[in-house]
């Protein structure tokens, strides 16, 4: 079948403004947007760029919006969104050039939840003791790839890049919900900030673009749940 | 010229890079470059578990994990480095549960374990759980808390900062080249200790579990540099990788009780490993499914098996097997337990296949996965100039760039991940110590002078080549001629058309002129690493005139310990001959034996 990939291009070196560029390549249904895009580099257009490592869904290099939703292109296939594809980069991040935006503001506010296991006691011999009750307490947001997919989709967000955003609540969701963790309050006081869980305003489109299907609607409302009653259960 | 100067360098940021870093940092000036950002590290893929003797589920011992590694080697791993290994895999494994690693837990809250391929209990031979898991993402979360600490400790990162060369100085180390992604400019780290993590070099094959930037950046530099590689005729096909995709399936679904069904039906490993059966190790099962394949055995006569982990399927060869739970129950599973216990495998299978591993069996083939090959170094990661073990002052490589050898001609699976925990630490801490004793070397004239070139040479070819079109062909190429099975006939051919490419190589030029992220540019330099490495691979496998572990000569089919229990070492000279000299193996307590699964 003949596909349609209408791309968003642009060079910082050589264009004023962005602009689409279309191209049409032969593809079967079971192709990556990501096999295509490779394609169209290798065959139609070497100056396309774009990030991608793993190509199947777990590095999280290549999240871009593909006909308006925020996936990874990697495990996007042309079964999935038809045979006229529109890719364009994530939004609220700046464009450096095509598909590749600064991820810088979305690692800044990852760092900000103090991501890192903390526990002061003196470690025993061997394994510190988990139940399987308690890991799975935390499980879905272990999963998280830091991809953006999910951040890049908030409007509060696009709003401002000083909003921490659902990665972020997902990684500080992933240590206070840690029984083995012991900075939770830490973490809360964080999330509680002005530019914290209040400015999340249960859209659900992270929970849409998360490539893992991690619920994070579900993890941010444990948080906000968590500030209110001082529990974490 | 933008020049930094740290103590320590280290050039990869996935698990081995992570823990170098985080090592030396504690007490030298040290920075990680990687290409990618941290968390895009190869090491995230990894599925089923890093193997250590912890005996949480059965009694299992650190002398039945070196014997078993040594074995799975086909005796070519070093016996000295395998007992460090697997010694040190007990306190890693505790070490990485302290820093907050998530693994399952047993019912009474230590971490789980699952059987995995070659993994034995040394007295009854039967499968043991050595294989220590979080569900199947176990080296996501490897590498996600590895990264967690790195920034906890304030490591610093030059995150696509693409390293394209190492400066030596009399024969020490003194540094790397780099270029910024962002900028295209060209950054020369002056250091005193230099470790390469770079990971491997799949991307030379057609059909490959690996990454995109797993084009062997790390040994394709050192070559360059004069320096030799080690084994590189050993690479693993893993056995069950997604029917032409080539993702991996992880071993861990035949830990979990999945079988392998050919088309007629029948589980085949029976007649190929009658002891451990789809538990025998890579190697092994790879042949037997392309045997099975070539005689016609297929599913539907195309180049494909089943991965079979239904219930159903499960629950009736386990009790076929007389598989057990620790309590002595006989052991079963559900499909919420595989939903539960396999979730990406569930996950890949539906997005790619669309097929339900809980309902339907899984397409797959052998997938080109694992260089056991690389950078030549000791137990500590201190990189080796010859065959004499002469250390390169300075240099160190750690992960799956390097060769200790902790694998030999065949990798178990779970010491991947070991190997880059254990050398990854050991290379940090030698590295530091070093640079405590260590001056810096006064930089050559023009430090970036080498790499220049090199991309000078690239951007001015004439451009009557597509470097899309050389990929394919030689991925192709290496895949049929260098695969699975091999023959004296097919390698000259894969050596001559590697030759050939390398020949049109040299005119390919990027149609992107520019500097900010050209990534057209770095990807043709990359096509040039994975040139040079497909040769000298060939060459070695050429040369080895016997069959052992990956390396499988259907013109030469048994293995032969007098003339090759020895490592190859090739060296490249300047102009680009290679020439292969060999060095014995380490035998300490385990004569050569007959291998049987």
């Amino acid at each position: 079948m003949e596909v349609t990939l209408k791309i968003f291009r642009y060079n910082p070196e050589k264009d004023k403004k962005p602009s689409y560029k279309t191209y049409k390549l032969e593809a079967v249904e079971t192709d990556r947007v990501l096999d295509l895009l490779e394609k169209v580099k290798g065959y139609q257009d070497g100056t396309l760029s774009f990030r991608r490592s793993c190509a199947h869904g777990i590095c999280g290099s290549d999240a871009m919006r593909i006909n308006g939703m925020n996936r990874l292109a990697c495990k996007t296939l042309v079964r999935d969104v038809g045979t006229r594809i529109t890719v364009e980069p994530i939004l609220g991040l700046r464009v450096i050039k095509d598909l590749i935006v600064d991820m810088e503001p979305f690692f800044d506010n990852y760092k900000k939840v103090m991501p890192w296991f903390i526990n002061n006691d003196p470690p025993p011999e061997k394994e510190r003791l988990q139940s399987p009750e308690a890991r799975l307490r935390f499980d879905d947001t272990t999963k998280c790839i830091l991809c953006a997919c999910c951040t890049t989709s908030c409007p509060s967000f696009w709003g401002s890049d000083e909003y921490l955003g659902p990665a972020a609540f997902v990684n500080a969701h992933r240590f206070i919900f840690d029984d083995r963790d012991q900075a939770a309050a830490e973490r809360l006081k964080i999330v509680n900030e002005v530019m914290g869980v209040s400015r999340c305003h249960t859209v659900f489109n992270c929970t849409l673009a998360c490539p893992r299907e991690i619920q994070i609607t579900k993890a941010i409302g444990e948080l906000k749940m968590a500030l209110v009653t001082g529990v974490l259960s | 010229m933008n020049i930094h100067q740290y103590e320590v360098i280290v050039v990869g940021a996935g698990g081995a890079g992570l823990m170098a870093g985080l090592y030396a940092s504690k007490s030298a000036k040290t920075a990680i470059i990687s290409k990618l950002y941290p968390t895009r590290s190869h090491t995230g893929t990894a599925q089923g578990g890093i193997g250590a003797a912890l005996g949480n589920v059965e009694e299992d011992h650190p002398e039945w994990h070196t014997f078993d590694t040594v074995k799975g080697s086909d005796y070519l791993g070093d016996q000295d480095a395998i007992e460090f290994m697997c010694t040190e895999a007990v306190p890693a494994i505790y070490e990485l549960e302290h820093m907050g690693l998530p693994f399952d837990r047993t019912p009474d809250g230590r971490i789980a374990q699952r059987p995995f391929g070659g993994h034995t209990n040394n007295v009854t031979g039967k499968p043991v759980p050595r294989a220590c898991h979080a569900a199947d993402r176990t080296g996501h979360m490897i590498l996600q808390t590895l990264y967690q600490q790195c920034l906890k400790n304030n490591v610093t990162f030059f995150d696509e900062f693409q390293v394209v060369d190492l400066i030596m100085v009399d024969g020490k180390a003194a540094g790397v080249v780099a270029i910024e992604l962002a900028t295209g400019e060209f950054h020369v780290f002056h250091a005193k200790a230099v470790i390469f993590a770079t990971g491997g070099h799949g991307r030379i094959w057609e059909i490959t579990s690996n990454a995109y930037a797993f084009t062997g950046d790390g040994p394709a530099i050192t070559m360059r540099r004069g320096l030799p590689l080690e084994d590189m005729e050993f690479f693993q096909f893993h056995p069950t990788g997604i029917y032409k995709l080539g993702i991996l399936i992880t071993e861990g679904v035949r830990g979990e009780g999945g079988v392998l069904i050919n088309g007629l039906g029948e589980r085949f490993m029976e007649k190929y490993a009658p002891k451990v059966k789809d538990l025998a190790s890579r190697d092994v099962i790879s042949r037997a499914i392309y045997m099975e394949i070539r005689e016609g055995r297929g599913v539907n006569g195309q180049n494909y098996v089943y991965l079979d982990v239904r219930p159903e399927t499960v629950n009736k060869y386990a009790a076929l097997d007389g598989r057990k739970n620790p309590d002595g129950s006989p052991y079963t599973v559900t499909g919420e337990q595989i939903l539960a216990k396999l979730p990406d495998i569930v996950d890949f299978c539906r997005v790619y296949l669309g097929v339900d591993p809980v309902t339907q069996p899984m397409p797959i083939q052998p997938t080109a996965h694992y260089a056991m090959g690389g950078i030549p170094t000791n137990k500590y990661g201190e990189a080796l100039a010859d065959e004499k073990n002469t250390v390169v002052p300075g240099l160190y490589a750690a992960g799956e760039c390097a060769c200790v050898s902790v694998h030999g001609a065949n990798r178990l699976g779970t010491n991947s991940l070991l190997d880059l925990v254990v050398f990854g630490k050991y290379a940090g801490l030698r590295a530091a110590e070093y640079a405590k004793g260590a001056d810096f070397a006064p930089l050559p004239d023009d430090p970036a002078g080498f790499a220049r070139a090199q991309f000078e040479r690239i951007r001015n070819a004439d451009g009557t080549e597509n470097a899309f079109d050389i990929a394919v062909t030689m991925k192709k190429v290496m895949f049929d001629d260098m695969g699975i099975f091999r023959s004296g006939k097919g390698m000259e051919n894969a050596l001559n058309v590697v030759r050939e490419l390398k020949e049109r190589f040299k005119h390919v030029r990027p149609t992107d002129t520019g500097s900010i992220f050209n990534m057209e540019l770095m990807n043709i330099w990359e096509l040039g690493n994975l040139l040079d490495l497909a040769e000298v691979t060939t060459v070695s496998a050429l040369a080895r005139t016997e069959s052992r572990g990956g390396h499988s000569r259907e013109d030469y089919p048994d293995r032969d310990d007098k003339n090759w229990l020895k490592h190859t070492m090739a060296f490249v000279d300047e102009q680009g001959r290679i020439a292969l000299k060999y060095k014995p193996v380490v035998i300490t307590k385990f004569e050569p034996k007959v291998r049987t699964y």
